[in-house]
């Protein structure tokens, strides 16, 4: 009989803390959402592009660290994946008449293929050597741009004609693009937590931390490793599209070796197996090379090297690899005094 | 009533302001003008790989400092904003849009480079702003039918091909051509304005073509690879690193053909020099604007002026540096252009003003060479001299030659 008494009280307390945990990350996630589609409204025109360029750099570095952070796999080529996309959707707007927003399916499409093609030779290299067989896309990417010049424009680029927003709502371009690069952001963000967060990301996981382990644990570790590849450059390719399409312009000196170092410089101040710190990643690439130049005109890549080195002193599993384990401590200490017994539900 | 207008209200002014475009503009002001200031934007590679040519940007700056220092034109100073793209055409699309949607500058001028400028064209027209004076030699900035807002400045590339075609074709007629280019439109120009200049005869001259891409460490094998081809002639298509680069390795091989050298690299300062002056004796180039170390300029009055104003605006860059006088020159259509449009500053007028000028003589340019556009007619520079370099500076030899098309 006490038993009994006591069974539904902790069962009761505890999916209640749970619940009240689960509805205040919705709540925040909720709130986050519309900060994002309020504050277009609130900035002007050339502020809201700049955030359009961040949202589309975060995409492409949460490719990155599905790939680097999550798989174990260093990319110093994903500037090449983001130049196909751009390309893509270019060729796709240009040549064929395509409406912009149809791009995205084909540059994803694109974008695995080339990425799970790309993964296979990877598979054979580890560390330093794969960063260098990467190193290669990234550095043939804008030669190959100009010797297909007939596809691609080779020097001169290709100019595209600016998209519509669609009749109707009473928005203009750079919001219109804003929004649209809002959605592919956060459907992103749901997909890669989506595969992270289960059986595929356990497994990525797993590979990155012992490969012979999971081998023998039965995971397929050349399938996971091509599957993270293709995955990865999906993410970036996407991005590249959206940007070719916000920028209204693609040509071969956008996307020199710089790019590529640019997302990984990124995704390390983010915090390389985080999903939230691409976004702090979109941040750092977009603002910082800005925010050297107007401290010095002389030297602006010293002041960058400067900020890359401070945040790896004070944060050194990037911004949001250091705070978030910290904000999770909090929380659950939080948690732990409003009651005992959840206490141990969290730690099993 | 002090503003307070809420945000939907100014999203809809913002929108109808932009559909109503130039038409309404107060007074005979475009953005950026007041009664004391014009706000004049500009892109300039002060980083990266084509970085050679911020020596424009700085002497850009240093002559409108002058200007300013003296009253600045019809008493509005000029504010020139100058931001760096990299020599990367998206961040060029960043800085432009910067510039007239936060800085609300009046036109873009000299803004440098073939691919930026490219990338920001469609922008600028479409939105009805001057695209001043493009820091390109490419073919394409005289095009008034389709881009009325964008004209160039010095001679095309293709025009100053076909002048070394025809030396080649007059006094070598043996002449086994090679030739170095960048893998690029700029590098292109080159060499079909050199095809069109030989003719029928250009299969035959022209034995061995090889490219490099600006992010190259050198071009060694390049030349290497022309040498072999056993050519005469070089023609070098390059920027101002590879150009130096190439006339180094070309020396050091022991290969000694009659070199060609493009009018964008010839400063005696940043290309020549640190090539090794001794290495480019004998090479060939173009010029339209006075090399300030050649001593015939140097008792001129223009050339004093130039001087002091080197001396005292401008004493970062070298006093023998192409670069500068490029920079110098243009600033002074610029400010032509400007004084011309009187108290009228609106975009439509200025680039009217632009587009109108005749026989405008320069201090810096060489003798018998001015500047003239009309509305059909975005090619303010048309003629050239060629010039060889003896150790020291170059000597120009011959008359001043229209070039033709492009």
């Amino acid at each position: 009989m006490e038993k009994r008494v006591a069974e539904p009280e902790s069962l009761t307390s505890a999916p209640a803390t749970l619940a009240s945990a689960r509805n205040w990350r919705w709540l925040a996630t909720f709130a986050l959402i519309a900060f994002a589609a309020a504050l277009p409204f609130a900035l002007s025109k050339y502020h809201v592009f700049e955030l359009t360029m961040v949202m589309i750099y975060a995409i492409a570095v949460l490719g990155l660290n599905i790939l680097t952070g999550y798989n174990g796999q260093i990319s110093l080529g994903h500037g090449g994946f983001f130049a196909v996309g751009a390309y893509t959707a270019a060729i796709l707007m240009h040549r064929y008449g395509v409406p912009y927003w149809l791009t995205l399916p084909p540059a994803a499409f694109i974008g695995f293929v080339l990425g799970v093609l790309f993964g296979l030779p990877a598979l054979r290299f580890e560390g330093p050597y794969l960063a260098l067989v990467t190193l290669a896309m990234a550095l043939a990417t804008p030669q190959l741009l100009k010797y297909f010049d007939t596809w691609t424009g080779g020097q001169q680029g290709i100019n595209l004609v600016k998209p519509l927003p669609p009749a109707g709502l009473a928005v203009d371009l750079d919001r219109w693009l804003y929004f649209l690069v809002l959605i592919v952001l956060l459907l992103a963000i749901r997909i890669a937590a989506n595969i992270l967060h289960g059986r595929t990301g356990r497994a990525f996981v797993a590979i990155r931390d012992h490969p012979i382990a999971a081998a023998a644990m039965g995971i397929d570790t050349a399938r996971y490793k091509t599957l993270a590849f293709g995955t990865s450059t999906l993410f970036t390719a996407v991005a590249g599209a959206l940007a070719a399409i916000v920028v209204g312009y693609v040509s071969p000196e956008g996307y020199s070796i710089f790019l590529s170092v640019s997302f990984l410089v990124g995704s390390a101040i983010g915090g390389i197996a985080t999903i939230g710190g691409a976004i702090v990643g979109g941040f750092f690439i977009q603002f910082v090379p800005n925010l050297a130049n107007d401290i010095s005109d002389a030297a602006p890549w010293a002041i960058y090297g400067l900020a890359m080195l401070l945040f790896m002193y004070t944060m050194p599993r990037g911004v949001v690899g250091t705070l978030e384990p910290w904000i999770v401590k909090s929380l659950s200490t939080r948690k732990t005094a409003a009651s005992d017994s959840v206490g141990q539900c969290d730690g099993a | 009533m002090i503003f307070k207008a809420p945000i939907p209200a100014l999203i809809f002014a913002g929108i109808f302001a932009a559909a109503s475009g130039d038409v309404c503009t107060a007074a005979e002001y475009g953005p950026g003008v007041t009664d004391t200031e014009i706000k004049i934007g500009n892109t300039m590679p002060y980083s990266g790989p084509a970085s050679g040519y911020s020596a424009i940007g700085k002497s850009l700056s240093a002559y409108f400092a002058m200007i300013n220092d003296h009253g600045g034109i019809n008493g509005r100073k000029i504010d020139f904003i100058s931001r760096d793209d990299s020599y990367s055409p998206p961040k060029t699309v960043e800085v432009v849009r910067k510039l007239f949607e936060e800085d609300q500058a009046l036109l873009l001028f000299q803004s440098l480079g073939t691919p930026p400028n490219l990338a920001i064209r469609g922008y600028l027209n479409d939105n009805k702003i001057p695209q001043l004076f493009v820091g390109s030699g490419a073919d394409q900035w005289n095009d008034p039918k389709h881009y009325p807002w964008t004209i160039g400045w010095q001679p095309s590339y293709g025009t100053e091909a076909r002048i070394f075609a025809h030396y080649v074709l007059d006094n070598m007629p043996d002449a086994k051509i090679a030739a170095l280019y960048q893998n690029d439109d700029f590098g292109k120009d080159y060499i079909n304005g050199m095809r069109a200049g030989l003719g029928d005869k250009a299969g035959k001259m022209i034995v061995a073509t090889q490219s490099y891409e600006t992010t190259d460490p050198t071009v060694d094998s390049q030349i290497s690879a022309l040498q072999a081809s056993g050519a005469n002639v070089l023609l070098t298509a390059a920027i101002p690193k590879f150009t130096t680069l190439a006339i180094r390795k070309v020396y050091d091989i022991g290969w000694r053909p009659t070199q060609f050298v493009n009018s964008v690299s010839t400063s005696v300062g940043s290309v020549m020099k640190p090539a090794g002056a001794e290495k480019g004796v004998g090479v060939i180039s173009a010029t339209y604007t006075k090399d300030p170390s050649d001593p015939r300029w140097q008792d001129t009055p223009e050339y004093k002026e130039w001087l002091a104003w080197m001396k005292k605006y401008n004493p970062s860059v070298n006093v023998s540096d192409a670069l500068a006088v490029y920079g110098y020159s243009t600033a002074q259509t610029l400010v032509a252009v400007l004084k011309a449009s009187g108290d009228n500053l609106t975009r439509e007028h200025v680039m009217k003003v632009a587009a109108n000028l005749h026989d405008l003589h320069l201090p810096m340019l060489l003798p018998g060479i001015t500047i003239s556009t009309s509305a059909g007619d975005y090619a303010p520079i048309k003629q050239m001299q060629l010039q060889k370099f003896d150790g020291n500076a170059w000597k120009a030899f011959g008359d001043v030659i229209k070039g033709s098309g492009g």
